[in-house]
């Protein structure tokens, strides 16, 4: 019994601190404003916008997710591991820079109708909902793609052997294989996807071509900014607290878990399949590999000329970019671990860690600076701040990607372990890093890449002095520094590329299989 | 969304160098520090007077000067929008400026003696020439073009010049106001949540015109050496945008407080205006303006609502303006 | 001496009580039907399902609660016995020191016990470069060098073929007897049973019986076994 309370103390603490993160803030924030207040028609009607965008565009990105992965699972070619990194690259990028590679391709002057304009074709426009969508789709197909091909690795080569030894055909590999493969992958995937669009703002208020298009969160930051309605931003914070919870019920309720058992890390087999299938394998990979590398493309190119011209305090802000996002990967994946091993058998420990994607950047910072105002000033918090907040915002996804996994580690290796008395730091190093070294290569890339991108959660906790990258673009676009904001967020997307890369390889460098 | 990201452990090592001197700390908007805004320009020239440390604190301004109430550490706060004043003054934080705002060379009658305004402009539409070859002459032209005519604005709920928008509009159509929206949107291809943003998709050609202001250009014919960005001027007039700076009656140093105050007005504040935040000083005096800046057309009328106005209009005008794209 | 005083199992609908004593140094074969709980009998013993009631004592000391790698006792289970990403040595080194820090003489016992198995030189192999039959060698090998003295087989070589599973078993009877050890062996085979084991529990309708003599109980089935045996 001791040893079992002893395996919570960890998890419990980081799911208190995660939610203690999101929750208290919020309730600073409401005791302040002295209560809730009602909400507004408009408000209602953002609400309802924030969902079925959200519904659509994840269910598109799973849609769209599984012919891709399923291509680049079952062909190997040369440049494929690279392909398969590149094309993650839209879901890390930092959203101004991702809108602006977008509209490079999808805007009016952009290479697609150039492309429509040759041809005789009218122009389409990407401004509107199916803007907000198509780019919610950009960002998310990468991570449903990886979250469906992690399934897809998942399930033992011996499985794929045995189907294609009882001479199962496509369709049969479908319904065996790959069907329940799916139904356990895809509620985590939608609901990751579905949670992500929920909070959107710069996305939804960019490309929505106008307040048709306006989500929760842009609300909550027009009641904080434009009324300074507390209670109204408290009020509509819950909203979104509210819809994840029953987001996260309803997708656990959805989830089957796999049961393929253990294989022995046998080498994937070649897949042979006929002309068709090919052809099928090739549109999906190449369609995908275009739609998500397009924009990335364009991005790089505009900003290489003026890159010279940066000035030299840029330099210092990649390095500030690049500290941060270090720390606070260790940090996130100090959390993430203990949740997700924990996960499985207690649904607390991965509804905590599901929590800070709803979780208002604003809420949290007001109510985070309200607590901490009594005490010390809040600027000699703004790295401690900074970092558990980013921790925070990346673990859900890290969090998400570990999860199945875990129950597949645990379902083959926990008697053994059990049996042989394996436990604790050994347990940790022999079965649980080997095992899950991919994964967490992967959640550690994305979240040294959010990290990067990300323009700095806690603006009432700014100093006014440490600059980051994406601040140092903002502030270029700011004073009409056009070409070189092109140069910094070439850079920006390069670094934070080259940073989720590496940690990429190197969980599969250690991945013993 | 401007947030700002600073790490105060990182660099406080360096800022512990002037410990012998009073430290006056300024809230300021995130890009006025930046070392592209006028931010570091401010801080040298007022240093170099002071025999003091002039700290700038990023961030938004308002929000937490009034989550911090009477116990903020605020000496003095520049970069308001004259959106907030309103607000600002509620809060009964503020002192008055003690300045002489009869030497204000602003279009518009400054009275105000809370808020200090530092410099000014105008919001305008701004197109390429070589790109728009029949821009609109006015307004009622704009509303006229044919809707294939693209123009991207800034969202009022996010943004200061967002908001100017909506009361230029309603200085032009007042009553009528709806209706003007009802024939602009259409050509609005799309609502940010920033200028910055907006003015990208601009340079970028995505648009035709963009929601900037009259003083846009001076940055491409000084910075650039390009003429071809060119402001819309309407004979329905412009709408006054300014920055005001103000003192908190909290504060402990009130005379060096006041001190910064009178440095706003000085020439050395109000001579590198122009150049450092792109847009005319409050007071313009020979030579503050360079050649091509105070060559750029000017409107023939200023609209511009006062703090009460502009409270009272504010709901009204988003509400119209939601409905327009609601349609 | 293993007790199992008044053990009962309760797994949804499914119940399965046992209440007696497998002499120290005993070969038993637990058979049945299919289904009537002969893993789940080696998975409590085991420590792997906490028993709804009752005690099992080891030598007259109780271990109902103890954990599972705490218990006096190795386990073979029918597949995943060996971690695929450790190599044979590693998998082996886990019986000596789970936090495989391993000393010269630990290697040197590895050594000697792949030696033992038919398997010397293959310690740096992954076992998915191993044979079924090798793989199970290698499991064997790590119960050797825990050398418990309780083995559980839960049918682990079930999956190799005839002479090669008949090997596997003369290799456990030889081990154990060399070890002294207790050995519990889920089997289908009656035939394995009267060969290797003396005893046999038999599990059926919810009741894990004393062990008995194989060969009067497999002359003499009652009903139950009767039925499964098809005899």
């Amino acid at each position: 019994m001791a040893g079992r309370v002893r395996q919570i103390i960890l998890p419990a603490l980081a799911a208190a601190l995660v939610a203690g993160l999101v929750l208290v803030p919020l309730g600073a924030v409401v005791i302040r404003a002295g209560g809730f207040s009602a909400l507004r028609g408009t408000d209602l009607s953002a609400l309802w916008f924030t969902l079925w965008q959200a519904a659509l565009s994840a269910a598109l990105s799973c849609l769209l997710a599984v012919p891709v992965a399923r291509a680049l699972n079952r062909r190997r070619f040369a440049g494929r591991s690279v392909l398969i990194s590149l094309m993650g690259a839209p879901f890390i990028l930092p959203t101004i820079v991702a809108v602006m590679g977008l509209i490079a391709v999808f805007g009016r002057r952009g290479a697609v109708n150039a492309g429509f304009a040759a041809l005789g074709l009218p122009n389409v426009t990407i401004y509107g909902a199916h803007g907000v969508i198509l780019a919610h789709v950009f960002f998310n197909l990468p991570l449903a793609t990886r979250m469906i091909l992690h399934g897809w690795q998942a399930i033992p080569a011996e499985r794929f052997r045995l189907a294609a030894s009882l001479g199962f055909g496509p369709g049969t590999v479908q319904r065996h294989l790959e069907k329940p493969m799916l139904r356990a992958v895809l509620p985590g995937a939608f609901l990751a996807i579905f949670l992500v669009c929920l909070t959107s703002f710069a996305v939804a208020l960019t490309l929505g071509g106008g307040p048709r298009a306006t989500t929760v969160e842009l609300a909550i930051y027009q009641a904080f900014r434009f009324d300074f309605d507390l209670g109204r931003a408290a009020s509509l914070a819950l909203v979104q607290v509210g819809i994840c919870l029953a987001a996260l019920a309803l997708a656990a309720r959805l989830t089957a878990p796999p049961a393929f058992g253990a294989g022995l890390d046998r080498a994937p087999m070649r897949f042979g399949g006929g002309r068709a299938l090919a052809l099928q394998d090739l549109l999906a990979i190449a369609g995908a590999a275009l739609f998500l590398l397009g924009p990335i493309s364009a991005i790089v190119l505009r900003g290489l000329p003026a890159l010279p011209d940066l000035a030299p305090g840029i330099w210092a802000a990649c390095g500030t970019s690049l500290g941060l996002a270090a720390t606070s990967t260790l940090l996130t994946l100090a959390l993430a671990l203990p949740l997700a091993l924990a996960a499985p058998r207690h649904p607390w420990a991965e509804g905590a860690a599901m929590l800070p994607m709803v979780a208002s950047s604003l809420v949290l910072g007001t109510g985070l600076f309200l607590m901490a105002r009594p005490f010390v000033n809040p600027t000699s918090l703004a790295l401690p701040v900074t970092l558990l907040a980013n921790a925070a915002l990346s673990l859900p996804f890290v969090v998400r990607l570990l999860i199945p996994e875990v129950r597949v580690l645990q379902a083959d290796y926990d008697r053994l372990a059990a049996s042989l008395n394996l436990r604790g730091l050994a347990r940790l190093r022999l079965l649980t890093l080997p095992r899950l070294a991919r994964p967490l290569g992967f959640g550690a890339g994305l979240a040294a890449a959010f990290s990067m991108g990300d323009l700095g959660v806690i603006t009432l906790f700014s100093d006014g002095e440490t600059k980051t990258l994406p601040l140092a673009l903002f502030q270029l676009m700011g004073a009409y520094r056009m070409d070189q904001a092109a140069a910094a967020a070439c850079l920006l997307t390069t670094l934070t590329f080259a940073l989720f890369w590496a940690c990429d390889r190197i969980g599969h460098h250690a991945d013993p299989r | 969304m401007r947030k700002t990201l600073m790490l105060a452990g990182l660099l406080a090592a360096t800022s512990a160098v002037a410990d012998e001197k009073p430290v006056l700390t300024v809230y300021a908007p995130d890009y006025f520090t930046s070392e592209w805004g006028p931010g570091p320009a401010i801080e040298k020239g007022f240093e170099a007077i002071c025999a003091c440390d002039l700290k700038f604190v990023a961030g938004d301004v308002l929000p937490r000067i009034l989550l911090e109430g009477e116990r903020t550490e605020a000496d003095a706060v520049i970069g308001l929008n004259t959106d907030v004043t309103a607000r600002a003054r509620a809060t009964g934080l503020f002192a008055p400026h003690n300045e002489d705002t009869s030497i204000l060379t602003l279009p518009i009658a400054w009275t105000d003696d809370t808020f200090l305004p530092f410099n000014w402009g105008e919001t305008a539409f701004v197109y390429d020439k070589t790109k728009l070859a029949n821009p609109p002459q006015s307004f009622q032209d704009l509303l006229d073009a044919p809707d294939s005519l693209k123009i991207a604005i800034q969202d009022p709920r996010s943004s200061i010049s967002g908001l100017a928008l909506l009361l230029w509009v309603k200085g032009v159509y007042g009553d009528k106001a709806s209706e003007a929206w009802a024939k602009l949107a259409p050509k609005v291809l799309t609502v940010t949540p920033g200028w910055s943003e907006s003015y990208g998709l601009f340079t970028d050609g995505e648009v035709d015109m963009v929601l900037s202001y009259t003083t846009s250009p001076a940055y491409h014919l000084i910075a650039e050496n390009d003429d071809t960005k060119v402001a819309a001027i309407f004979p329905e007039g412009h709408y006054f945008m300014t920055e005001v700076a103000a003192q908190l009656r909290t504060t402990d140093q009130p005379e060096l407080t006041q001190k910064f105050m009178d440095f706003i007005l000085s020439d050395a504040f109000q001579g590198m205006i122009a150049t450092a935040n792109w847009s005319y000083p409050a007071v313009i005096k020979p030579g503050f303006l360079p050649e091509q800046f105070a060559a750029l057309p000017r409107p023939a009328k200023t609209i511009f609502f006062d703090e009460a106005q502009a409270e009272a209009l504010r709901q009204p005008a988003l509400d119209e303006w939601l409905a327009a794209f609601g349609k | 001496m293993l007790t199992l005083d008044k053990l009962h199992i309760q797994q949804g609908d499914f119940t399965l009580r046992a209440d007696f004593t497998v002499p120290h140094g005993a070969l038993c074969a637990v058979i049945g039907p299919s289904g009537a709980g002969k893993s789940t009998l080696l998975a409590a013993v085991a420590g792997f399902l906490p028993p709804a009631g009752g005690r099992i004592l080891w030598q007259g000391q109780d271990i109902t609660h103890a954990a599972p790698g705490a218990r006096p006792l190795s386990i073979l289970f029918q597949d995943q016995n060996l971690f695929p990403h450790l190599s044979v040595t590693q998998n082996l080194g886990l019986g000596l020191n789970p936090k495989l820090r391993l000393s010269t003489s630990d290697h040197a016992k590895i050594a000697a016990a792949l030696t033992r198995v038919g398997l010397a030189d293959l310690g740096a192999r992954k076992p998915a470069e191993l044979s079924g039959g090798q793989q199970s060698r290698v499991a064997l090998a790590r119960a050797l060098l825990r050398a418990r003295p309780l083995l559980l087989l839960d049918e682990p070589f079930a999956a190799l073929g005839p002479a090669l599973k008949s090997d596997m078993l003369a290799l456990v009877a030889e081990i154990a007897a060399e070890q002294g050890t207790t050995v519990l062996m889920v089997s289908h085979d009656p035939a394995d049973a009267r060969t290797l084991c003396s005893q046999t529990i038999l599990v059926a309708e919810g009741t894990a019986h004393p062990p008995q003599d194989t060969a009067a109980l497999l002359d003499h089935p009652p009903a139950a076994l009767a039925a499964y045996l098809g005899a």
